[in-house]
């Protein structure tokens, strides 16, 4: 294959990976930006989804494309479930402590790595994908599913887009995200706002699972990767900055696609890694954060 | 410094040198290995506990030292002493570089920018497999570490001269750290912590004592790396995992931050609590996990932080 079909394919892959990673980064931005913790278990609320999307997919009879509408329900209901107990059982009782709620959810990563382990077992999980159309290039064929899940992301970024700049909600969690003690002060239940936007956020990168699995397989240590990226991401992006998230995605998904390609995903990951340094250096906040008040 | 905290530490210092007369051989091993990382926890302490910084990426430092002792023996030709010197050496060189980047973020930005170094070193040593062969690790020959040192011949395969000089290491570290605590840097690291603007505001330089003990920790994490890689003779890519940066983490917190002596203590019952747990269950993770949030939510000062506030104020 010549350069340019190479360069394409590239592009593509980037593209895909750029979406799935822009919807997993936008849960712990959002996170991050109303309530200003760091889930470190972010990426095992990814793996678990994939689980339940490969346990939903095998347990539901027909067919691939029934299996996957119900993983597109079960797995963020589940999910968003499990970070409604984190948020009640653990990141309340510690009253939101930024380096307490680090430690608490590492320690969750490890909890729900072993009990995936110990469930599902250490072997990969392929899960088919809904439908099997490919896109027919001169040079090579490249599976129409990917595509679906380029457009799905980019209809689920903009959903979120539309919920916090043009609903009631969404001046709610601003407001929340502003200043807490005065949203408190105004009548906003904070609690209800955080925990709402905990399970929103989990429930997101629940979403990105079920669309990445059939891609990607299910595996107990898969979370790890997307917990990496999506920091990378919001780092880069500016920490609780949705836009910049949106945009970092986008510049890392792609370049990790076009270095992954024609050099090695190793090596990939560590450019990614160490941009995060330079922008840290150049700009401490970010592409499109506010500095910390 | 009271009279109290000396005998404390001196007691149990030696109370570890009697331990080598009655524990079995297999005890012995453990505690060599207990008191080699109880190193690593103690350096980690002085960023976390003294200083208030929560680095999660230590094990690039401990990896730092572990492969530097490691390649030095094996590839370079150094001799045992000459590979610790080599890999302070590194130590030092990485925690200078990684701080003077990473400490430019503060709070949890500076959390993250730790973890991502530590996975980019990670990775590093992964696409060097050729040097560091990855996964399965590079195992020192035993002919490598025999070696003598101010004309006195030792050999690191001996597992008495390897626990009695595990013993002198941690009890060097030790005697550091409490000269490290009581002394003027000390004072203004804990002021840090407690409050970085109004140190800042007294006019001490809160940027480079910063610096100071990220080095500092550092430099212990890859001495602590150097010891686990000449006296165990193994240095694979495991010890360089993220799971390696949590450790000191959980083993400082259980044992109390920002007490000389509760990262060895947090180190030492861990290590018995998953030898003890690996007898039924091999899900040592598990443990791991519910440790870090049961102390979250119920013990944050750890043991030695809770005796501080209760019965023993002293404690350094």
């Amino acid at each position: 294959m010549a350069f340019w079909p190479h360069l394409l394919l590239a592009v593509l892959e980037g593209t895909v990976a750029a979406a799935v990673l822009a919807l997993s980064a936008l849960g712990l931005s959002l996170v991050f930006g109303v309530m200003r913790v760091v889930n470190v278990a972010h990426g095992e609320f990814f793996m678990v989804g994939a689980m339940l999307a490969w346990w939903t997919a095998k347990m539901m009879p027909g067919g691939p494309l029934a299996g996957f509408i119900a993983a597109l329900v079960a797995a963020p209901v589940a999910v968003g479930f499990l970070a409604f107990l984190t948020e009640r059982l653990l990141l309340r009782r510690i009253n939101y402590d930024p380096e307490a709620t680090i430690v608490a959810t590492i320690g969750l990563l490890f909890v729900l790595q072993q009990l995936a382990l110990s469930v599902f077992g250490a072997d990969a999980k392929p899960v088919a994908a809904p439908f099997t159309y490919r896109i027919a290039f001169p040079w090579f064929g490249f599976s129409g599913y990917k595509i679906f899940v380029v457009a799905a992301s980019l209809m689920l970024l903009l959903a979120v887009w539309w919920v916090l700049a043009r609903t009631r909600l969404g001046l709610i969690m601003r407001v929340t995200q502003f200043d807490r003690e005065t949203a408190t002060a105004f009548g906003i239940p904070v609690n209800t706002v955080y925990a709402a936007v905990f399970v929103a956020g989990a429930a997101l990168v629940a979403i990105a699972a079920v669309l990445i699995v059939p891609i990607q397989q299910a595996h107990y240590l898969m979370g790890l990767d997307p917990l990496l990226m999506s920091f990378i991401v919001v780092i880069i992006g500016g920490l609780g900055s949705i836009k910049g998230s949106v945009v970092a995605a986008l510049i890392i998904g792609l370049a990790d696609g076009i270095i992954s390609m024609f050099f090695s995903p190793t090596l990939a990951a560590i450019i990614a890694t160490l941009a995060v340094a330079i922008v840290l250096v150049v700009r401490p906040q970010g592409l499109y954060g506010v500095p910390v008040r | 410094m009271s009279g109290k905290a000396v005998l404390l530490h001196a007691g149990v210092i030696a109370a570890l040198f009697l331990l080598q007369f009655v524990a079995s051989d297999y005890a012995v091993l453990m505690l060599t290995r207990i008191m080699v990382l109880a190193i690593y926890a103690m350096g980690y302490n002085i960023l976390f506990g003294y200083t208030g910084l929560l680095s999660l990426g230590h094990a690039m430092f401990f990896a730092a030292g572990l492969y530097a002792a490691a390649l030095g023996v094996t590839r370079l030709g150094l001799g045992v002493p000459e590979a610790f010197a080599v890999a302070i050496l590194t130590g030092i060189a990485v925690s200078l570089l990684i701080g003077l980047i990473a400490l430019r973020a503060s709070g949890v930005a500076f959390m993250i920018v730790t973890l991502m170094f530590a996975q980019a070193a990670f990775l590093t040593v992964l696409y060097f497999g050729e040097y560091t062969r990855g996964d399965e690790g590079i195992v020192i020959p035993d002919t490598l570490r025999a070696f003598s040192f101010m004309g006195i011949e030792a050999d690191l395969t001996n597992p008495v001269l390897r626990y009695n000089l595990a013993l002198a290491f941690l009890a060097a570290a030790i005697a550091l750290c409490l000269a490290v605590v009581r002394s003027r840097i000390g004072h203004v690291l804990v002021a840090i912590r407690e409050n970085e603007s109004r140190t800042a505001m007294l006019g001490y330089d809160v940027a480079r004592y910063k610096l100071i003990a990220f080095v500092l920790s550092g430099s212990f994490a890859a001495f602590a790396g150097a010891c686990y890689a000449l006296m165990f003779a193994y240095a694979g890519s495991s010890l360089a995992s993220i799971q390696y940066s949590i450790h000191p983490l959980l083993w400082t917190l259980l044992g109390g931050a920002a007490t000389v002596l509760g990262p060895v203590l947090g180190t030492a019952l861990m290590f018995f609590l998953v030898d003890f747990a690996s007898g039924f269950t091999t899900a040592s993770l598990l443990f791991v996990g519910v440790a870090l949030i049961l102390l979250v939510l119920f013990f944050p000062k750890g043991i030695l932080g809770t005796l501080r506030q209760r019965v023993m104020p002293w404690l350094p």
